[in-house]
């Protein structure tokens, strides 16, 4: 289910590392808890982010809820797509649904990311 | 059940509700051209009287309201509103009021506005109030104004605002409208403020803290003295939202909890209307810090006559025209003259037992996450429904072919999946039982017959919306099916 070459934030986002970019977008199980997306706020590209900054809003039917950036970066691409098919957030959120890519600032900062079996277990830990 | 159709489609060219006797003198063109005549609407319905009234008089009957039944809104206080308070709002004194009158011609409202603020003060412990926002959500940027005025003139208006993740929803936005940054504070297993999260965030640069309390749960914040104290000592205001007093009146008081500013919600707790039947009111109570800053005009008492205040050169300024909603606030210190001291008391007391009643008949049917005692409100969940793979919307979409409207779905955001009961304090016994009952057999039913609650409603105007497409794809205008009859035109 959680891709084995993705990091993972609490925050339930999840960014994928190729060199000195990470493609950022909510995991599988954020997309089930917020039930079907309805619209997304993306940044502007250029924007610069700190590390937890609220990068944009994912509103559902159920609520409306900030996205954090799991690393600092500058946004160098968001998914344009998501404008007028919110929908492949539900439908494919760890590719399709990629929300935004990010030029890393400071890659030491996945340390304080999870790796898919941290991740999974996390969500064990999670009451609701 | 017949659909109503929409009043565009009632639309025939021609039709009209009144014919004007005809013209028995000469037509002066130009005295018409040279009045305000408004310009024909293009599509504007053409309907006759009776199928104006007809056709608003079905579509009221397919609404729900507090008129009709039970409706338990968790935070949005849904209670009976006592028609006294209409007959009192109706008095040809009020209603003919202009509000540009000078202030000599209308001594006897200026009398009833300060009366209000005075009682409202008294309620919640707080210096002076305004009158004049319009609404809760209103009240709270007019009260984050405030708090920014201050410290502006400080010299450092500061960056941040803490809002607890059990607040009510509006308050992030105020927040960010009134130039802050939102910082979430977290609950803990209690369904409190963790108050070591608080100090950690509770820096020179935040501005307030923005307390529920009680919060969004029910629950109320054990620690409010502590929490207040944590802010204070950083130089930090806290706004509490008082859209939950329906559980304190007459029990505590804010300004005793060292709360700096709070609004209240005349159309919840104060029993005026809500909803459709507004408008409402969101009045601000501030300290004596905060009381200069407050929105003019002020009204005054000078040599035995009230007068406004323009002059105070501290305050952020006019937030609402004239004074606010006026008729509301009649109703509203109707509704506290009729209720006294005690009664105040009692319908905390009353609102606070119902929501436990509730509580305690349901808690073996509905997961209850927080073990927490509740004040007016509880929230349940879906958890023991989601098995079979029933949510929330579904339990709520049941309760419509109960004749009930439904609580409120998955707020506060910390309980997935939940069911936030209010009943208030109007209801009586036995419409707190037919909801259990209900409760009960949609619980059964989750287990039984799952179908049922998946298609429901099924008794009403309506059946189940497509809420994802109306969202995603939302259709604002009503566009004329191209008919035989238009193309011929």
């Amino acid at each position: 289910m959680y891709p084995d070459d993705f990091y993972y934030s609490k925050d339930h986002e999840w960014a994928q590392v190729k060199d000195d970019t990470a493609t950022v977008g909510i995991t599988d199980f954020a997309q089930k808890q917020l039930g079907d997306v309805v619209y997304v706020e993306l940044p502007k590209v250029g924007t610069t982010l700190e590390f937890h900054q609220s990068l944009g809003v994912v509103e559902s039917v159920k609520a409306v809820s900030d996205i954090y950036s799991p690393l600092s970066g500058e946004v160098i691409a968001v998914n344009e797509e998501l404008n007028g098919s919110p929908e492949l957030i539900n439908e494919d959120s760890h590719g399709k649904g990629w929300i935004i890519r990010l030029k890393i600032k400071d890659k030491s900062e996945t340390e304080k990311l999870m790796s898919a079996a941290e991740y999974e277990k996390f969500l064990e830990g999670i009451e609701d | 059940m017949i659909r109503e159709p929409l009043i565009f489609e009632l639309s025939a060219k021609g039709k009209r509700a009144f014919a004007f006797p005809k013209l028995d003198v000469p037509a002066n063109e130009e005295t018409i051209k040279n009045l305000a005549t408004r310009k024909e609407i293009e599509g504007f319905p053409e309907v006759s009287e009776v199928e104006v009234v007809r056709h608003f008089t079905r579509l009221s009957q397919t609404n729900h309201c507090v008129d009709i039944g039970f409706y338990p809104l968790g935070s949005c206080t849904m209670k009976y509103n006592p028609k006294i308070n209409e007959k009192v709002a109706s008095s040809p004194e009020f209603l003919s009021t202009h509000p540009l009158a000078p202030p000599e011609f209308v001594q006897g409202n200026l009398e009833i506005l300060k009366k209000t603020e005075g009682i409202l003060a008294e309620i919640t412990g707080m210096e002076a109030f305004t009158l004049q926002p319009s609404a809760g959500a209103q009240g709270e940027l007019v009260g984050m104004m405030l708090i920014r005025a201050y410290h502006q003139e400080q010299g450092n208006p500061r960056k941040f605002v803490l809002i607890p993740d059990s607040a009510h929803g509006t308050n992030p936005s105020s927040a960010h409208i009134c130039g802050y940054q939102v910082k979430e504070i977290k609950s803990n297993d209690k369904g409190t403020i963790d108050t070591e999260d608080l100090a950690q965030n509770m820096t020179e640069e935040v501005a307030a803290l923005m307390v529920t309390n009680p919060n969004t749960l029910g629950i109320f914040e054990n620690d409010i003295k502590k929490i207040t104290q944590i802010v204070h000592d950083q130089g930090g205001f806290v706004y509490m939202d008082g859209a939950n007093m329906n559980a304190l009146t007459g029990i505590c008081r804010p300004g005793d909890m060292e709360v700096d500013v709070i609004h209240l919600n005349l159309h919840k707790t104060f029993s005026t209307p809500h909803g459709g039947g507004g408008p409402g009111a969101g009045p601000v109570g501030v300290n004596r810090k905060l009381e200069p800053y407050l929105p003019i005009p002020v009204i005054v008492k000078k040599e035995e006559r009230w007068s406004l205040d323009f002059n105070r050169p501290q305050s952020i300024g006019r937030v609402r025209s004239f004074f606010g909603n006026f008729l509301v606030v009649v109703k509203a210190l109707s509704y506290v003259l009729s209720l006294g001291p005690e009664g105040l008391q009692e319908i905390s007391e009353i609102a606070v037992l119902n929501s436990n009643y509730i509580r305690k008949s349901l808690e073996q049917d509905f997961h209850l996450k927080y073990q927490t005692p509740t004040l007016h409100e509880c929230v349940f969940s879906d958890k023991f429904q989601r098995e079979q793979g029933i949510q929330n919307i579904d339990i709520a979409k049941r309760l419509i072919d109960f004749g009930l409207h439904p609580p409120t779905m998955s707020f506060p955001l910390i309980v997935y999946g939940a069911l936030m009961i209010e009943p208030t304090e109007t209801e009586s016994k036995r419409d707190l039982d037919l909801f259990i009952e209900a409760m009960k057999q949609i619980a059964k039913e989750a287990k039984e017959k799952p179908e049922i609650l998946k298609s429901a409603p099924h008794q009403s105007y309506v059946r189940r919306l497509d809420e994802t497409t109306a969202a995603r794809k939302p259709v604002l205008r009503w566009a004329a099916p191209q008919s035989q009859e238009g193309k011929k035109e």
